[in-house]
């Protein structure tokens, strides 16, 4: 029996001993509070928002062109929210106006208990173009209480949609303020921000035939049929078998999630935004022509993934794909590229699935058998660290918030340690766990899941993103598995191969680091023990290992050198003005944070110019006449 | 390049296991801020704050660790340079306590000889999970001949105490011992400043010897 987070510690799941979840209590309240919310309000909002579903529909398509300007869209209120550490949480659905357009309250919610930002001065309601006030609402949480699940606190505003309440009705307690938001006025019905949504309504219909089969997401691409609630019809993979070797989705869950079984009680249900495909974009007639050109760029970067995804002779052509993912993977498809890109998902079509299916019970047996005799029978100091690190593990963040997902990410931490006992667990893996994590899961649902509570996912769902993301995270570390032995030998070389470089392509910046007492080591080792993510956020760093992966096995190491180094003689005329103390301090603390993708390919393109420059040269400077001979054997790894 | 507002540049250390609160005294010392769910600290990270101790303008330059056991190979090349070592332990995991032992021969072994220490009980606001007493604390403290304060940095109890008492034995120690050699880096030019950082990378015993 395999492990179900979300119902322990109950005694529905005997294989899994509940003393080993000391901390369930909480979510599986949670989850249940959240299922009589759903009953209650699921039907009614879900018939509020069929009807703008095509206002969301348009606004998601545009929204997601991120790799395009990440400016533009609608995803950019939540993204400035997420760089407060706030979690927008809709209030209500969005409800068209007389102009079509769509207006939403939002509810901030701080989910760093003790933390509270203002996102802009009160001010007294303003009278909009539409004669309605647009509310943008703040909520504190103080110290000590414990901030709602999101969902969770929905339900109110999902009464109000219902129409039961007026919009004047806030959750009550905490400090409020009512801002106007008259620049969301004068954009286009596509740039309008819409609520995230964060709850179960953000879990994708088809969600069953994406576990069986991760390419099923490439139906959410296919450019010529017209979407349809895909699980439907039969899967347009011939090679899908039926029945997977996950129990059933738990009629607790079937209330939001058709399985393949019972489509028909969802026909009322609208089609979901993410149907990114071209007659919805020829929808779009009012749009800037940028707007088009960008959308056709994008459309045609998508067929190009369609193409290579679907293979020829069965199976995917490996130097194609690496080829198309190196300048960027669509949303849609991310974790299925990633996959394959890391070899854990079989390029031929015949082994996939069994594979697929195999490794994941492969994980389950793993977490039954090590987690199954109970917490005092595990590794003590191995289990001590990543306890006080996993609440540690990206803080303020609702997804890492929760309480499934800190439970998954103590699961995948140490199976991994104990697996590799040379290692073990060291501080920053936690890290890497989570651009995986977060791009396998976002593959099930519709919202930002940095925004998205886990609990809405059926079990079986979160166990496969889980297994997904352990057997990922294990091809990851098998090419750098020197940064974590003992001395961490593969991180000193790195940095001290860095130095090297850096002297090699920036001279007076090595001059004056060295001239100030800079050692690489002093900001560097961070840079390699966490590859970079401590320096830019996730949603960067996930568009960086788009490239890595694409770069093959041994990137994390090799091209993250000249990430790393790239990235600092980017910085170095204003680091040739600063001290010792002022070149410490900035560089612990970098002005990435709020980088978008333009940057990070910007800086991607520089290393790889590096890298060309540079890779196999390093042989020829032991023979360069002003050089250091005995330092630059180092380079030779 | 900012100038040295300052007549002295001490060298502080952190170190202590894994979660004991390192990282929040510093943010709670240098900021006044405190945070219930910090992020690790991998490797070194560095904050800085200048004190004022008996009409002197002292500036701080502190260092903080990564706890794990696996980081000490980076971390105990920073032992060295350190006029002043906090040992930092959490009153709610007893474990934390006993490393102390082991962090204690760290210090023997890596840093400069002299170097002023002092132990530091942290999280002592939290009475319901507190497993080593304030008696325990001080009898370590006494055996290796330490001074010895109990902290919170959330309930900002001892934390300045706990530097500026390290602060005014290093200044002791280093600064008033010495009078002649220990020539203060004037406030003057901003070149001086450069030369405060390239002298105290240098030296073993701080910036002033």
């Amino acid at each position: 029996m395999p492990f179900q987070p979300p119902t322990r510690p109950h005694s529905a799941n005997p294989g899994m001993n509940p003393s080993i979840f000391p901390r369930t209590v909480s979510s599986s309240s949670v989850y249940k509070h959240d299922q009589k919310q759903q009953k209650s309000s699921s039907m009614s909002s879900f018939g509020k928002h069929s009807a703008s579903a095509e206002e969301w529909e348009d606004a998601w398509d545009s929204s997601s062109d991120k790799e395009d300007d990440p400016v533009v869209g609608g995803h950019t209120g939540g993204e400035q929210m997420i760089k407060s550490k706030t979690v927008p949480i809709p209030l209500s659905k969005p409800s068209s106006n007389g102009n079509g357009r769509v207006e939403e309250s939002l509810v901030i919610g701080s989910w760093n208990s003790n933390s509270y930002h203002h996102l802009s001065p009160p001010s007294p309601i303003k009278p909009t173009s539409s004669g309605r006030p647009n509310l943008q609402t703040a909520k504190t949480f103080s110290e000590g209480t414990i901030p709602p699940i999101p969902g969770t606190s929905v339900p109110e505003g999902r009464h109000d949609a219902a129409g039961s309440g007026s919009r004047s009705k806030l959750p009550p307690g905490g400090a409020w303020e009512i801002v106007e938001q008259s620049e969301i006025k004068e954009q286009d019905e596509e740039d309008v921000p819409l609520p995230e949504k964060v709850g179960k309504e953000a879990v994708k219909d088809d969600v069953e035939d994406i576990l069986k089969d991760p390419l099923q997401l490439l139906s959410n691409l296919s450019l010529d049929t017209p979407q349809t609630p895909s699980s439907a019809e039969p899967s347009s993979f011939p090679f899908l078998t039926p029945g997977s070797s996950y129990p059933q989705t738990p009629s607790t869950a079937s209330s939001v999630l058709h399985s393949p079984e019972q489509p028909a009680s969802y026909s009322a249900l609208p089609t979901t935004p993410r149907t990114n495909t071209i007659s919805s974009l020829k929808k779009e007639g009012g749009s800037s022509s940028l707007g088009r050109q960008r959308s056709v760029r994008t459309e045609r970067k998508r067929e190009k993934f369609v193409r290579v995804l679907k293979g020829r002779n069965e199976a995917v052509e490996l130097a194609e794909l690496r080829k198309l993912a190196w300048n960027g993977v669509p949303e849609e498809v991310r974790g299925v590229v990633w996959m394959l890109l890391l070899n854990y998902l079989p390029l031929p079509v015949q082994p996939r699935l069994t594979t697929l299916n195999r490794k994941r019970k492969e994980y389950t047996q793993l977490v039954d058998q090590y987690f199954g005799r109970g917490l005092s029978s595990l590794d003590q100091q191995i289990w001590h660290q990543i306890e006080i690190d996993v609440p540690r593990t990206r803080p303020g963040v609702a997804l890492w918030s929760c309480v499934q997902t800190q439970r998954s990410l103590e699961r995948i931490l140490y199976v991994w340690a104990i697996r590799h006992p040379a290692s073990g667990y060291v501080q920053g893996i936690n890290d890497l766990v989570t651009p995986f994590f977060q791009v396998f899961l976002g593959a099930y649902i519709d919202t930002d899941p940095e925004l998205f509570d886990v609990a809405h996912l059926p079990p079986h769902v979160l166990q496969a993103i889980e297994a997904d993301t352990f057997w990922c995270l294990t091809k990851l570390l098998d090419g750098i598995q020197d940064h974590y032995i003992s001395q961490q030998p593969g991180i000193q070389r790195l940095v001290k191969r860095m130095g090297e470089l850096v002297k090699r392509i920036d001279a007076p910046l090595a001059a004056h680091f060295e001239d100030q007492g800079i050692e690489f080591m002093q900001f560097a080792f961070r840079w390699m023990n966490c590859l970079l993510m401590r320096e830019i956020s996730v949603k960067c760093t996930i568009r960086m290992w788009d490239t890595y992966l694409a770069e093959g096995a041994d990137a994390f190491s090799q091209f993250h050198l000249y990430v790393c180094s790239a990235l600092l003689v980017k910085y170095s005329e204003r680091l040739r003005e600063m001290d010792f103390q002022e070149m410490i301090m900035f560089l612990q603390c970098l002005p990435t944070q709020s980088w978008t993708d333009h940057e990070i390919e910007l800086l991607l393109s520089e290393a790889y110019v590096l890298k060309m420059v540079w890779q196999g040269a390093e042989n020829h400077f032991a023979n360069l006449p002003n050089g250091n001979q005995g330092q630059f054997g180092m380079l030779g790894r | 390049m900012a100038g040295p507002h300052y007549d002295f540049l001490i060298k502080l250390l952190l170190i202590g296991d894994s979660g004991v609160g390192k990282s929040c005294l510093l943010l709670r010392f240098c900021d006044d801020a405190w945070t219930p769910s910090f992020i690790t600290t991998i490797g070194i990270d560095f904050k800085i704050r200048t004190i004022e101790l008996d009409g002197k303008r002292i500036k701080l330059q502190i260092w903080d660790t990564a706890g794990q056991e696996r980081f000490r190979t980076i971390t105990t090349a920073y032992y060295r340079g350190a006029m002043g070592i906090l040992l930092v332990y959490d009153v709610t995991d007893e474990k934390s306590f006993n490393n102390i032992r082991t962090w204690h021969a760290n210090i023997e072994q890596h840093a400069s000889p002299g170097v002023n220490k002092i132990l530091i009980g942290n999280k002592c606001d939290w009475d319901e999970k507190r497993v080593v007493t304030l008696e325990q604390g001080r009898a370590l403290a006494d055996e290796f001949g330490l001074r010895f304060l109990e902290t919170s940095a959330k309930a900002n109890e001892g934390v300045e105490e706990a530097f500026f008492t390290l602060a005014r034995d290093i200044k002791t120690r280093l600064i008033d011992s010495q009078p002649q050699e220990a020539a203060p880096v004037s406030l003057g030019a901003d070149r001086r400043g450069v030369d405060v950082n390239k002298q105290s990378n240098t030296s073993q015993g701080g910036c002033c010897s």
